[in-house]
């Protein structure tokens, strides 16, 4: 008996050794960890129970039957962080380079499968070659019963990616199909066809940083949600969010022990809006004195900076927060904008977290560049998310809410169920000077004149109370009163309930 | 006494003098320019008088302005503060003239002392010891030396046309000024085509010691005191104590009488201030006399009991000194620490911004009879303008001894967390550690000696590190215990942290145990095997991480950072981080990544608005030459080229608005 279960013990030293251990001192030497620590860092310290070890391929072309390695390139599993319950799976580029076989996706799918039924998160950690080449077709159609699971479970639990390596191929769908992705700097990138392949077919010469690091697709092409600096740094941050999301999409948003009081209040932002109307502040020194002790997880931060989006808690529970940022852009709306805070919405409502947002808008950025672009369709997008979220709404308008810019950042038009504004809100149809030029034409040759219309526009329409009187606004709070009055806000809404009529599904502008 | 008076002036002096007229049932009213419009001051004060714009040639130096401001209120006297109009005798003279009280000494006095040559003779002849010299022609080397011989050694000679350090020698023996005498007499001549020389007393490491005085209208007057201001940079006082390390009773007596007789020569009334220079062996002369409040008089007030601007607007009544010569008592020692904003870790380049938090410590008064007070200007979410004075408060301590005021001090300004701008508590932290200030073995060029290449974050030393770790370490601790009480856990069960964790400070590591909950903790340092009792309130959200460490209280400043907290306490400036054994075993095999060499970068010194970039991609630069115009608060900021080079490439464009250290430009 006990040989059988040495034997057991020494199959398992060997999987988990993956491609021995100079394969592991050579991921080492590239400044990356192996899946199994990565697994290791990410997971509650002994939580993570290992499926299908002992998974070999059954490919007996170009030899393979005679390299077998059990695990066949992905260490799946489940564990939990901070004890809720996640499903993994994490790419092991000891082992074949990671790369995708027939067996090595079925690991996968089988993960998946249990994460959707169980409905509990699933992370997973890329690292890896792409398709098996000498699998052909079945690696192919192992990636296709990868992606659609991965939109079985859009929406239903969430999905996380970290890109820990190189993603390349059709190792890039199923990242791009789940809610977040986050990349190690330096030692991850991500591209449908790689260097030598761009070489070949456009001539151009790019180095795979370029053409897919970290820093390109968190700035540029905002596929990513993050970047970290390494492995241990990024995976210990994937704890941090995964604290602030539901298990799935009935569970509700989840919470913990709060330690500062929301009945406190903050007389420092009384003087957040500068005296002059053009004057830029920093709204995230709003956003860090709303949520709980100022901890705020920021989703694309270095994308479209003109828009804030992120979570935070109250009161313990997790809230998403939308806030447009003056300090860049005059936190004007352009199409990345649009797509960023559309997007952060659409999953905030998917998993029942609230949203709260805080509105400094002068309008939707103009010019040739934007309109060609297809700004109506990407500005159309985060009107329609904010109209069909069914969450609670919060919205505080803090300075200017102009234009159709005023209607899409959730209004009470749209949606929202309270809406606040500091006594220095702007809301109006456009700026004074823009409103005073039209209406009086005539005027503009006269420097005085005009100057004079602009004051008689300002005195009447950049003030909260005009929309206040209609009841678009809910109540002028004091700014100093903000963290309280959103806390109230969602205590309120706890059990809001919202139907829409059946259909299939809506067809948003994408 | 006054109904209301009117302060003329803003920031920390005017909350000062609003607070003891305040208490004495005086009204009070601020002025403020647009720049001040939301000031502490403004808030303050029972009323407050707009007087133009930010610049102060347009507002608070504008004396119609402040006596338009008297009148429109009905204030019967000014305060006017320090700086500003406060020695101005133009001003006095026309408060007088419209009937206003001005709460300070009379025209003449002002005058009189305003004036460096007149009040060198005043003081003469008031037998005030002024510095030794002889300021006639001297003929030959032969009379150099008598002269010199009669001043005492060393003696410093000086052009009499020069400035700067320009002909200057200094000489330490009768051959040395003979030989010096000639040397600098043709140097002289070739420099400035003017060869008169003089021979002054030259002082070796000077300290700058001055007395308060005080003077009633009724030829009464005191002393309280000397006050020592040796921590200067640059001749700005930085830190100031009083009493002072250097003098004894006797020397006290003599210069504090000195001062007396001199305020009397001018008739002086009000508080004042006398300035002297001394040398280590307790030789004292006359610098100046400032006829005003110092910045510097909390200091006093804390050893004495008298509160000075009381005086002041007593004095200015009419009323008698209710104190004698013989009732003034120094009591204890105090010490002050000014806060600016500057950065010290860029060569104290001023700093500007909104303070979107600012939590200066507690006042109190301890049963130790440690007291801790506060002067402070400005408030959480104002606006530090780049109009003023970089002062925006005076943090001062005052103990029974010296050494416990300083340690005092030091765990003040751990406690005082500001954010938003730049400022020099760390610098002021570490001066507090500093040995040879404990030593009191001060002198005015403390700073420049000590500070030679400019203030950088130091690592902690063991002391530090045990406080440090430990505060992160319980930190973690109830981080990771709260995180144990998110909703939806899979069991029921609980779970217990290990207690031994690796912190890491900088690049040091250190295993550290915790046990116990709040309150109390017991934290092991696993290396010296030593168990230290922690007990604190912390909880997450909180900027300072007030506790005791085996019954010491200490504060320790945490800013979060990506998986940790940035640490500040008596100077020291690290990172911490918190892992298990595990993680900090897998931290170990994370490279390290080198910062990008930014040498041969221009990066933005500080955020602003790109007003023009002046050269192109491909063009050579001289050293000195403009690379760009970045526009800060309204204040352009030309970024010169330190060195010649190739612009390689351009990463900014007119009208960008940048971060700080963001990379304007590259060179070859």
């Amino acid at each position: 008996m006990h040989e059988i279960l040495d034997q057991l013990s020494e199959r398992r030293n060997v999987a988990r050794l993956g491609g021995g251990q100079q394969r592991i001192n050579a991921q080492h030497g590239r400044g990356k960890l192996t899946a199994r620590e990565r697994l290791s860092l990410m997971l509650d310290e002994g939580s993570f129970d290992e499926f299908d070890m002992f998974v070999e391929h059954r490919c007996t072309d170009f030899g393979m039957q005679e390299s077998k390695i059990p695990g066949d390139g992905v260490v799946t599993g489940w564990g939990t962080i901070n004890g809720r319950c996640v499903f993994v799976f994490a790419k092991d580029f000891t082992v074949f380079g990671g790369s995708l076989s027939e067996t090595h996706a079925q690991k996968i799918t089988k993960i998946q499968d249990m994460a959707l039924k169980n409905r509990a998160p699933i992370i997973g950690l890329f690292d890896a070659g792409g398709a098996r080449i000498q699998e052909g077709v079945a690696a192919l159609g192992g990636y296709g019963e990868v992606f659609k699971r991965n939109v079985m479970a859009s929406g239903v639990i969430p999905q996380i990616s970290v890109i820990m390596g190189p993603c390349a191929g059709g190792d890039v769908y199923s990242p791009a199909m789940t809610d977040f992705i986050f990349m190690v700097r330096d030692t991850s990138y991500m591209f449908v066809t790689g260097p030598d392949v761009v070489k070949t077919v456009t001539n151009e010469t790019v180095t795979a940083e370029q053409l897919g690091g970290a820093s390109i697709h968190t700035t540029k092409s905002s596929i990513a949600d993050g970047a970290f600096e390494n492995d241990v740094e990024c995976l210990l941050q994937v704890r941090r969010l995964m604290d602030y999301l539901p298990m799935n999409n009935t569970a509700g948003a989840p919470a913990m022990k709060a330690f500062q009081e929301s009945t406190e209040i903050d007389e420092s932002l009384d003087t957040l809006i500068p005296d002059n109307p053009n004057k830029p502040y920093d709204m995230k020194e709003l956003v860090l004195k709303t949520v709980d002790e100022g901890d705020f997880f920021e989703i694309q931060p270095d994308f479209a900076k003109n828009i804030i989006t992120g979570f935070g808690r109250i009161d313990g529970r997790s809230v998403g927060i939308v806030a447009n940022q003056p300090m860049v852009l005059a936190g004007v709306l352009d199409s990345d904008a649009s797509r960023k805070a559309a997007r952060f919405v659409r999953f905030c409502d998917c998993f029942n977290i609230p949203i709260i947002t805080f509105v400094d808008v002068p309008g939707f950025l103009p010019g040739t560049a934007q309109e060609y672009g297809g700004l109506i369709k990407h500005g159309a997008k985060l009107l329609f998310a904010y109209s069909e979220a069914t969450v609670p709404l919060i919205t505080v308008i803090t300075r200017k809410a102009y234009g159709g810019a005023y209607d899409v950042m959730a209004s009470k038009h749209i949606g929202g169920d309270i809406n606040y504004a500091w006594p220095t809100a702007e809301i109006a149809v456009m700026g004074p000077k823009g409103a005073a030029e039209i209406l009086y034409r005539s005027d503009l040759s006269d420097p005085d004149k005009i100057a004079k219309r602009i004051k008689e526009y300002e005195t009447r329409f950049a003030n909260p109370f005009i929309a206040a009187e209609r009841g678009y606004i809910d109540e002028v709070i004091m700014p100093h009163s903000t963290r309280r009055r959103v806390a109230r806000g969602l205590d309120m809404l706890r059990n809001k309930s919202l139907d829409r009529p059946w259909r299939k599904h809506n067809n948003i502008p994408l | 006494m006054f109904k209301k008076i009117l302060i003329a002036n803003r920031g920390e002096i005017a909350c000062r003098v609003i607070k003891t007229a305040r208490r004495l049932g005086i009204a009070t009213v601020a002025v403020y320019s647009d720049a001040d419009r939301d000031g502490l001051h403004v808030r303050m004060a029972d009323e407050a008088v707009h007087i133009g714009p930010p610049a102060a040639a347009e507002s608070y130096l504008v004396m119609d302005k402040i006596i338009d401001a008297c009148k429109q209120t009905g204030a019967e006297a000014v305060h006017p503060g320090y700086g500003f109009l406060s020695e101005n005798a133009e001003f006095a003279r026309r408060l007088d003239k419209e009937g206003i009280a001005f709460i300070g000494p009379p025209v003449k006095a002002i005058e009189a002392m305003g004036d460096k040559i007149e009040s060198k003779r005043f003081a003469n002849a008031a037998k005030v010891n002024t510095v030794p010299g002889h300021l006639g022609v001297i003929a030959d080397s032969d009379e150099a030396v008598k002269i010199a011989d009669e001043i005492g050694y060393p003696v410093m000679i000086k052009a009499s046309a020069g400035g700067g350090g320009k002909g200057m020698r200094i000489a330490y023996s009768a051959d040395e000024v003979a030989e010096g005498f000639s040397r600098a007499k043709s140097e002289a001549k070739s420099s400035f085509g003017d060869d008169r020389v003089f021979i002054e007393k030259f002082i070796v490491n000077p300290r700058h010691i001055e007395i308060q005085v005080l003077a009633d209208k009724h030829g009464n007057a005191v002393y309280l005191g000397e006050r020592e201001c040796s921590i200067q940079r640059r001749n700005q006082k930085v830190i100031e104590e009083a009493p002072s390390p250097l003098l004894d009773e006797a020397t006290r007596k003599e210069m504090g009488e000195q001062a007396v007789a001199l305020a009397k020569a001018v008739d002086y009334c009000s508080a004042g201030t006398v300035e002297f220079v001394a040398d280590q062996d307790r030789n004292f002369y006359f610098l100046e006399m400032n006829t005003r409040l110092q910045v510097e008089h909390p200091v006093t007030e804390l050893i004495t009991g008298v509160d000075l601007v009381e005086q002041m607007l007593r004095v200015a009544a009419g009323e008698k000194l209710s104190i004698s010569q013989d009732d003034v008592k120094l009591n204890g020692w105090a010490v002050e620490s000014r806060i600016y904003a500057e950065d010290p870790y860029r060569s104290f380049l001023p700093s500007i911004g909104r303070l979107t938090h600012y939590h200066p410590p507690q006042e109190a008064h301890d049963e130790y009879g440690r007291t801790t007070r506060v002067d402070t200007g400005v408030m959480d979410g104002g606006e530090i303008s780049m109009f003023y004075d970089p002062m925006i408060a005076k943090l001062c301590t005052h103990a029974p001894t010296r050494e416990e005021a300083i340690r005092h001090m030091g765990r003040a300004l751990d406690a005082f967390y500001i954010e938003g701008i730049q400022h020099n508590i760390p610098f002021l932290a570490a001066i507090m550690e500093h040995p040879r200030w404990i030593s009191g073995k001060l002198s005015t060029g403390f700073i420049a000696e000590e500070y030679p290449d400019g203030f950088f974050p130091h690592d902690p030393d063991e002391a530090a590190v045990g406080v440090l770790a430990a505060a992160a370490a319980i930190a973690d601790s109830i981080n990771n215990a709260r995180r144990r009480t998110i909703t939806q856990q899979i069991t029921d069960n609980g779970y217990a942290f290990p207690s031994y964790r690796i912190v890491t400070l900088g690049s040091l590591s250190v295993p550290v145990s915790v046990a116990g909950e709040r309150p109390s903790y017991t934290v092991t340092l696993e290396e010296q095997g030593e168990a230290m009792i922690v007990t604190s309130e912390w909880v997450p959200g909180q900027p300072v991480f007030h506790g005791t460490a085996d019954g010491e209280p200490f504060s320790v400043q945490m800013r979060p950072i990506m998986n940790g907290w940035r640490l500040d306490y008596r100077g020291v400036q690290v990172p911490a981080r918190v892992y298990t054994e595990m993680e900090a075993g897998l931290v170990a095999l994370m490279p390290e990544k080198v910062p990008p060499d930014t040498s041969k970068m221009l990066l933005c010194p500080m955020p602003g608005l790109v007003v023009s970039i002046a050269v192109e991609e491909g063009q050579e630069v001289k050293a000195g030459e403009t690379l760009a115009v970045v526009e800060a608060m309204k204040m352009e900021n030309v970024l010169r080229a330190e060195r010649d080079g190739t612009v390689s490439a351009i990463h900014a464009k007119a009208g960008d608005s940048l971060a700080v250290d963001a990379v304007i430009m590259e060179f070859e």
